[in-house]
């Protein structure tokens, strides 16, 4: 029994006393960038064993929420706040927040059609046509001219979208509301949507999990997820008038693009952006960090490992499929670091 | 001593109660106030434009439940009667062990085989044969895309069968021998025994799985959501894809972001809670009035 006791202490002394040593970041947010962040944090703390850093892949609704409250340390978004958003946070918190973006991707339409093989081209407006339910059919005309060679059959689309309110949604209908006015005025922009037509799958894995088992169904899932589902996805046509395929490459080119112009805030929509090799539907996400950090521990670190993640930690995303923002957005949010308190 | 501790015990189930009946309604203050009775009758769900009406939700509820319901109460009551008036013991107790196994599997393992296993069945096999039965009927018309009010019902069924057998079992068995032997005296046949005497006698037990088992069903969110197709409609045809109060919580609840889409997802829970307590007691009414005719 006293040796039990003994044992039982002495490992509790070890646990408090390892437990206090390390500095605990707490972090929730979007989905999308989890698998990034996760081996972001995990080679973070290898460098820096006494430093760990918790993200929590709750949605980007929730990394708002909770970086706005003030329960986590740092939030992420697949999605920018808005101005109500952000006057929240300053109303509640005192200071504003600071949007970093970390990594890109893209969205793609996939698709499951038994007996077509090779990549389908969809235009913007056959998908504003496709999500809005006016296109029933795969023979459609607005699908038949962009696929001139392929052999569409006549069956019924079936059309499947998130349940649940996500970055990835926000990123489709951003470039829908771009190209289709109808689209605008209707469903409209958000993370959560009214969709006019379709099957509800939740999470990315739910939607591919709803095509690969629905013949004739097209939704939209993060290329990512495509690329390692091996679901087959389309070509979109660009506001160049190129088809062009989401990779890499294409999704860099739509941030490069956008790296002209960006705002202070880096609050940008890169949604069918100009350039021919341009990917349309690609997106930033973000990392949201308050401007005003009160523990300067906390500070000094997440302002050394945002400069990590901007350096070292670029090199890492490729790997992962994610793509690597621009040099001139690095070197502006590398200047942008400094205005954290 | 020991009555103030049971109280005690008892009456941390009524605050419990209590307690989150008083959150449900106080957090939802907004949505009630600003769509007041419409909510329950109005069928748009549009975060977008801060329309929130929960019928869809509250339809889909209660059919996948009454579905579940409809295929789990005969075949859990017959297993029930099976394994503790007819089986031998060592098959009824190996079989009641694999049973509580089944009530020990997590929810999002039925919602994986459910959309993984049965759905490709039902979309296969038998659905088509339902079709080529039933098919007449409106409630097996349109199109069928695996995802269905209908599958969800079956998952269902098989999450709240071994509620309804492993209690019903236990209550069958409960059963006095000096009924059975009694009855058996009179010159009963063994069916006649079960039906006319051990049952009635076991009544109040079986009804009171069945509760928990419709309770379970009713808040069932995992598996549900995976195979319900979460399309916000109100159709006729159990083949048609729907949506369920718990399913749309667990999907939108994290990225609601807004005072009033939050509060409107938290009506909804209101709703839920009102729904199964309504439910629960009208069946319970309708039981005492039914009893009552059949004074026991």
């Amino acid at each position: 029994m006293r040796k039990i006791l003994a044992l039982v202490s002495i490992l509790f002394a070890i646990g408090v006393s390892v437990s206090t040593a390390a500095v605990l970041i707490n972090g929730a947010g979007a989905t999308f960038p989890n698998p990034m962040y996760s081996k972001w944090f995990f080679e973070y703390n290898k460098l820096h064993p006494d430093v760990q850093i918790n993200y929590q892949s709750l949605g980007s609704g929730a990394g708002i929420q909770q970086v706005t409250e003030g329960t986590v340390d740092f939030g992420a978004t697949d999605g920018p706040m808005n101005d109500d958003q952000i006057k929240a946070f300053r109303d509640k918190r005192g200071a504003g927040v600071l949007h970093f973006p970390t990594v890109l991707g893209g969205v793609v339409p996939s698709y499951n059609l038994p007996g077509v093989t090779g990549e389908l081209n969809f235009t913007p407006e056959a998908l504003a046509g496709i999500f809005l339910g006016k296109i029933t059919k795969w023979n459609d005309p607005e699908l038949a001219k962009a696929n001139p060679g392929v052999k569409l059959p006549t069956s019924d689309l079936l059309v499947v979208h998130r349940s649940d309110g996500s970055g990835t949604t926000y990123v489709w209908v951003d470039f829908l509301c771009k190209v289709s006015p109808e689209w605008k005025k209707g469903p409209g922009l958000g993370t959560a949507i009214n969709w006019p037509v379709g099957l509800g799958g939740k999470g990315n894995d739910g939607v591919s999990g709803l095509i690969k088992q629905t013949p004739y169904s097209i939704g939209y899932v993060e290329l990512i997820y495509a690329v390692q589902n091996k679901l087959p996805y389309g070509k979109v046509r660009n506001s160049s008038g190129s088809f062009v395929k989401a990779d890499l490459a294409s999704v860099t080119a739509a941030a490069n693009g956008a790296a002209q112009n960006m705002p202070d805030d880096f609050r940008v929509s890169i949604t069918n952006g100009p350039g021919k090799d341009v990917y349309p539907i690609a997106s930033f996400t973000w990392l949201l960090i308050p401007e005003k950090i009160q523990d300067a521990g906390k500070k000094k670190i997440i302002t050394d490992f945002l400069t990590w993640m901007l350096n070292d930690g670029q090199n890492l995303t490729e790997a992962l499929t994610y793509a690597k923002l621009p040099k001139a957005v690095v070197a502006k949010e590398l200047k942008a670091i400094s205005k954290i308190q | 001593m020991a009555y103030s501790l049971t109280l005690l015990a008892a009456g941390t189930i009524f605050l419990i109660t209590a307690v989150i009946f008083y959150e449900l309604y106080a957090q939802s203050v907004l949505p009630r106030h600003k769509f007041g009775w419409h909510f329950l009758v109005t069928q748009t769900w549009d975060p977008v434009a801060g329309q929130f009406g929960a019928l869809p939700f509250i339809y889909g509820t209660v059919v996948t439940s009454m579905v579940a319901m409809l295929i789990a109460v005969p075949q859990g009551i017959g297993s029930a009667i099976f394994l503790s008036e007819l089986a031998p013991p060592r098959i009824s107790d190996a079989l009641t062990f694999m049973i509580e196994l089944l009530a020990a599997v997590p929810s999002v393992l039925y919602g994986l085989i459910g959309f993984y296993v049965l759905v490709p069945i039902l979309q296969a096999d038998l659905v088509p044969v339902l079709r080529g039965s039933l098919g007449f009927l409106p409630i097996f018309q349109g199109a069928f895309y695996g995802v269905s009010y209908f599958s969800a019902g079956v998952v269902l069924s098989i999450m709240i069968v071994p509620f309804i057998i492993s209690v019903s079992r236990e209550v069958l068995m409960a059963v006095p021998r000096e009924q059975r032997e009694a009855a058996l005296a009179l010159g009963s046949t063994r069916w006649q025994t079960t039906w006319r005497v051990v049952l009635p006698f076991a009544f109040k037990g079986i009804m009171g799985s069945i509760f928990l088992a419709l309770a379970r069903a009713l808040g069932e969110t995992m598996a549900v959501t995976m195979v319900v197709g979460n399309t916000p409609q109100i159709k006729a045809s159990l083949l048609a894809p729907g949506y369920s109060i718990a399913a749309v919580i667990a999907n939108e609840f994290t990225e609601a972001v807004g005072d009033l889409y939050k509060s409107s997802l938290i009506e909804l829970g209101l709703v839920l809670f009102t729904v199964t307590f309504l439910i629960n007691g009208l069946a319970r009414l309708l039981i005492l009035a039914t009893r009552r005719g059949t004074a026991a």
